[in-house]
């Protein structure tokens, strides 16, 4: 079979837009009449809000709109739990989470309109480590509680074999402790949104992100259920808006992305200007600052990673146990996905006849973190690779011949009890040493990938 | 608010004249650009000067457009991507970022051109030095510094061989 395009460099497929400067991008989008938005953030770490006027704001020349938490049909969003608000209508868990929104000719209207919005928030204690957050008297970052519940346990865990009986059979421990930081995605492109009333009832969205089916969906949940306040709309703008709107009734646009890494996943302005649009009749843009995309949009988890291994004098891992803390920040967003995928991949390619791993996910008063470059799994190869090095050190081994030694083969299990069929790490670490002119003793250049004996 | 004056902006935008309303003394050569003439090619990022997305040349020279103040460039020539070159005829630069792959997201492609096509009119033959520090004022935050450096030499190699916008 000759391949037609595999091992051949091909242009890219909009490479041409991107050098001429045709690549339009949402922020490059002009339709005549279009209001700039801005929001007013919690300027606390954590508040109850006692009062909101909007009505100096309103009054503002130049303001065609100003939305809170009453004119959110569905003020509950989230990818599995439904914990975050669009406007935070009593509590607000983070420092910049938006309380209300303003449409105006100008975004330096909009800005002048945020000082006449009369916000009083009663300052609460916040907690920001989730190691404080996770005892038991630690402020409540949420009421249900700081640490998210996987069914009856307080941590997402996987297994296999029993981790006891590894141990006793381990010639020595090795454990430590590994720290991931946060991190901010900072794409070139900051969030724009762009959301434009259609004249037969639809909206039409342009919108930055990365995943448009998996918003699309909160969008639907934001906008069309829930109470019904569609008839406060109905007074204000020319033609009658649907009272649900639906999948169909919410044109998704999106397109070339500036830059993302992870950072685009979340609803950061999109369910902001439909509202504003639905309640202005008017098409409205909001382009966050460079400041706003720094200080609020969704950001790289910290983690805590705790290693505990059991390993033989000859480089065998008999016994590995992992526990990590995903600081989630104040909502829960992707967390438990980024945690599934955490917990499955941070033991680490190697044979562990004995593993496993919990990994728990709590809340603090922090931005709330999102998808950033694999999920939770960066840091488990950072934290899973470290200690193996760590291991070869304390064993007196080669790093390279530890990683041969322990290699998932065919036929092994996951601690996930998933049962390999298509390995070639051996093989593909025999290219990488060759490659790295790394020598072989000629026990490990013989290994394989096959099965390995029982 | 405050009253404001009106002022009219003459300036030539990639050989072409326009007159433009501005309204706000402070307004920027960046938001003309792009919210008066709707010439998209130069992008905001950060408008602080950081980010070099928004990279114009006003009378030959590299500037941030989001820091020029478009009511102190009365007059002048602005060149943006657009102005170098179309898709039926792509300036040497151009083309050199398409074949050496130095796009992905695209988006600090025009002003990684601009600042490129500014050091290359002015220094034909660079080192890598040169064209590392020529491009120290323009983030790529895919990380494509590397292939864009190997375009920028190769659009020199191409333009000293004959070829290109010369």
């Amino acid at each position: 079979m000759t391949l037609k395009n595999v091992g051949k460099s091909k242009p890219r497929y909009n490479a041409l837009e991107h050098v001429t400067g045709e690549a339009k991008y949402v922020d490059d989008i002009f339709i005549s009449g279009t209001l700039a938005v801005k929001a007013l953030r919690n300027p606390v770490h954590k508040g109850i809000i006692r009062k909101l006027d909007i009505s100096k704001a309103e009054k503002l020349p130049g303001v065609y709109g100003v939305i809170t938490a009453a004119d959110v049909p569905c003020n509950t969003y989230g990818y599995l739990t439904l914990d975050q608000a669009v406007l935070a209508e009593k509590e607000a868990r983070y420092m910049g989470e938006p309380i209300a929104a303003v449409a105006a000719d100008t975004v330096e209207i909009a800005n002048e309109a945020l000082d006449h919005i009369d916000l009083d928030i009663e300052k609460q204690t916040p907690v920001f480590d989730p190691l404080e957050a996770m005892k038991a008297d630690a402020p409540k970052v949420r009421p249900e509680g700081n640490v998210l519940m996987v069914g009856e346990r307080p941590y997402r865990l996987v297994y296999n074999g029993n981790i006891e009986k590894g141990f006793a059979q381990a010639d020595e421990i090795v454990e430590n402790e590994f720290f991931f930081p946060s991190q901010e995605h900072a794409p070139i492109e900051t969030q724009v949104s762009l959301a434009v009333p259609e004249k037969d009832g639809r909206l039409t969205i342009h919108t930055v992100t990365q995943g448009m089916y998996f918003l699309l969906k909160q969008l639907q949940r934001i906008l069309g259920q829930g109470e019904d306040l569609s008839h406060r709309w109905a007074e204000r703008i020319k033609y009658t808006p649907r009272a649900h709107l639906g999948f169909s009734d919410i044109k998704y646009v999106g397109g070339n992305v500036g830059g993302a890494f992870g950072g685009k996943t979340e609803l950061h302005a999109d369910a902001i200007t439909a509202l504003l649009a639905l309640k202005t009749g008017r098409p409205c843009k909001w382009r966050w600052t460079r400041e706003e995309e720094m200080l609020h949009s969704a950001r790289h988890s910290p983690w805590r990673m705790t290693f505990k291994d059991g390993v033989t004098k000859d480089g065998r891992i008999v016994a590995r146990q992992v526990f990590s803390i995903h600081d989630a920040g104040a909502y829960t967003g992707l967390s438990s996905y980024v945690v599934d995928k955490h917990t499955f991949y941070v033991a680490g390619p190697y044979y562990l006849p004995n593993v496993e791993v919990k990994c728990s996910v709590v809340y603090t008063n922090k931005v709330p973190t999102g998808a950033i470059r694999g999920f939770g799994v960066t840091p488990g190869t950072y934290g899973c690779e470290i200690q193996m090095d760590m291991i070869a050190e304390r064993l007196g081994i080669d790093p390279w011949e530890l990683r041969f030694i322990n290699a998932m083969r065919n036929g092994d299990q996951l601690a996930t009890r998933t049962k390999l069929d298509s390995v070639y790490l051996i093989e593909t670490m025999k290219k990488l040493a060759e490659m790295a002119n790394h020598p072989l003793d000629k026990k490990y250049s013989a290994l394989t990938s096959d099965p390995r004996e029982a | 608010m405050e009253r404001r004056e009106m002022a009219l902006l003459e300036i030539k935008v990639n050989g072409r004249e326009y007159q433009v309303v501005v309204v706000d003394a402070t307004t920027s050569l960046l938001t003309v650009l792009r919210e008066h003439l709707h010439i998209t090619g130069p992008k905001i990022g950060c408008e602080t000067g950081d980010c070099g997305a928004c990279s114009v040349l006003v009378n030959g020279q590299l500037r941030n457009a989001c820091l020029t103040n478009a009511l102190s460039v009365r007059g002048a020539e602005i060149v943006t991507v657009e102005g170098v070159g179309g898709s039926g005829k792509l300036h040497a630069v151009q083309k050199a970022f398409y074949e050496n792959h130095a796009s992905q997201c695209g988006f600090c492609t025009p002003g990684m051109i601009m600042a490129s096509k500014a050091l290359l009119d002015r220094n034909a033959n660079p080192s890598e030095m040169e064209i590392k520090e020529a491009l120290a004022g323009n983030l790529s935050r895919c990380g494509s510094y590397k292939n864009i450096i190997s375009a920028v030499k190769n659009a020199a190699e191409e333009m000293t061989d004959g070829g290109g916008d010369q």
